[in-house]
């Protein structure tokens, strides 16, 4: 058997294992946009402030749901392969011809899948809801580009995450842990325009923050090639770094005794 | 006999269940803490916005606000509990051995009032470490904290209601999106004045506004429609009494 049939059985498992499950599909599409909506409206007076950088808190709030999304992707990719953990699925598969990485990147197709779901989604309520694209078509393309690697990114860190502490439950209770990220970041308010001292300092030491900005760069800003480099700098940073430690989580889980 | 030995027995397991177990006592405690820490930190420079008025300061602000929001989830995360219970036959043998059922509810609710303390005392310290100013006499405050404990016995009796009907943890969205939704179409961020738009409309219309508004007058020291606050909260707590002891009829009616 080649490796393309595999990684393509096991793409097609992890997506249809999270289509099929409301509970798991719904929320990664819902929650960020519901909370993006009700943010929008709560904080529109603050576009007021001198120095923000739109009058529409709307654009400035759509980069968050492509991180937002890509944190419930971690947890739904990490909970359903710490549950082929628990239940012994992946015991078989390393009885199987299955190679170690086709598994890996099986799964990873199944989450970057979702990411562009999620992306379609995400960008089209925004169109729908007035806010303009300041880098127009092509920053839609390169917007897309950057979702496909943050869902790659954080789907690995996912997949380390179960394969390391192969427990549905574990994974789930890292979900406070992950959005401490999200909530200590620019999410809410430009850097600059952040009063307090020591939050400042923490999001602007969050990779998170410049994911966020490199998003928002692209919706509100125009090109700004600081914001891109950085926020695909983190991004591919944190990816690569995933992808190995995931590897190497997998190797131990799969070694052949 | 009593009820008060089914109260306290139901209490304290729940209680022990909910502080030993860190799945249970994390999302409880971290996400008022993330909640106050991204409002008051991220957002400090709202009270720059032309219109907002209000002398404490931007933390005691969203102080208040995560204080009214952990009394409503701490009342939220026990009906969770309650769910589980039933889930798993535990509650189906709490009613087979409960002299008086009224306890068990009760017992959930004292429960639930409990593990909101242990969140709110982590939470005031917080707050006050981070620099909180209280405009308002001590004896303000304390309504705050009156008014708090009204809204987690709305949040627990609502939660615990919908747990006794569907008697399964997969109810969980229907117990938290509502509360959620109601905390959120309050004004949140900036006082009720300065919003625009179709959140005006929906805060106004939204009881938890004038809770919210009476429990930032407390901090501020000129509570404002402080009769209308509590009536709100009493009718609310009322109701939703009502709405957990149908619950627990039903679960009667249904043999747990």
């Amino acid at each position: 058997m080649t490796s393309l049939p595999q990684v393509e059985a096991i793409a097609r498992r992890s997506l249809v294992r999270t289509a099929r499950s409301p509970a798991s599909a719904i929320p990664p599409l819902v929650f960020p946009i519901a909370l993006m909506i009700l943010y929008s409206a709560g904080l529109q007076s603050s576009t007021t402030l001198p120095g923000f950088p739109t009058d529409s808190f709307l654009a400035f709030m759509l980069a968050v749901p492509f991180i937002q999304g890509a944190l419930f992707s971690t947890m739904i990719s990490g909970t359903d392969l710490a549950k082929d953990v628990q239940t012994g699925f992946i015991n078989r598969l390393a009885l199987t011809a299955l190679r170690d990485w086709a598994l890996l990147v099986g799964q990873l197709a199944g989450v970057v899948a979702l990411g562009v779901v999620q992306a379609v989604f995400y960008l089209s309520v925004g169109l729908a809801l007035g806010v303009h694209i300041a880098t127009g078509v092509p920053g839609v393309l390169v917007l897309f580009v950057f979702a496909l690697i943050v869902s790659l990114s954080f789907g690995a860190l996912g997949a380390f995450l179960a394969l390391r502490l192969g427990s549905g439950e574990s994974i789930q209770a890292m979900f406070p842990v992950l959005f401490v990220f999200l909530f200590i970041s620019s999410m809410n308010a430009p850097r600059n325009l952040i009063g307090v001292d020591w939050f400042r300092t923490a999001a602007t030491l969050n990779p998170v923050s410049y994911m966020i900005e490199c998003v928002r760069s692209l919706i509100i800003v125009g090109w700004d090639p600081e914001a891109l480099v950085l926020g695909f700098g983190f991004i591919g940073g944190i990816g690569i770094v995933s992808i190995a430690l995931a590897s190497r989580a997998l190797r131990l889980r799969m070694t052949r005794t | 006999m009593s009820v008060w030995p089914v109260v306290s027995g139901v209490a304290w397991r729940t209680l022990k269940n909910a502080l030993m177990n860190p799945q249970i006592v994390l999302p409880t405690m971290l996400f008022p803490l993330f909640f106050f820490t991204a409002f008051a930190g991220g957002l400090s420079q709202l009270h720059r916005v032309p219109g907002f008025d209000f002398p404490p300061g931007y933390t005691a602000f969203q102080f208040v606000f995560v204080l009214l929001q952990s009394a409503a989830f701490s009342g939220v995360f026990t009906g969770f509990g309650v769910a589980r219970d039933f889930e798993n036959g535990f509650a189906k043998r709490l009613l087979l051995a409960a002299p008086r059922r009224v306890g068990i509810v009760l017992g959930y609710g004292l429960a639930a009032l409990l593990r909101w303390v242990v969140v709110a005392t982590v939470l005031t310290i917080v707050a006050f470490a981070f620099g909180m100013k209280i405009g308002g006499p001590a004896v303000d405050l304390g309504g705050l904290y009156l008014l708090a404990i009204l809204v987690n016995f709305c949040g627990f009796f609502w939660a615990g209601g919908m747990a006794m009907r569907f008697r399964t943890i997969q109810a969980a969205p229907l117990m938290q999106m509502p509360v959620f939704l109601i905390l959120f179409f309050a004004p949140v961020y900036v006082p009720l004045h300065l919003l625009h738009g179709w959140i005006e409309g929906v805060a106004r219309a939204n009881p938890l506004t004038y809770i919210l508004e009476t429990g930032r007058g407390f901090v501020a020291g000129n509570p404002p429609h402080v009769l209308a606050a509590f009536a709100i909260a009493i009718g609310m707590g009322a109701a939703f009494w009502w709405w957990a002891f149908l619950g627990l009829r039903r679960a009667e009616a249904a043999g747990g």
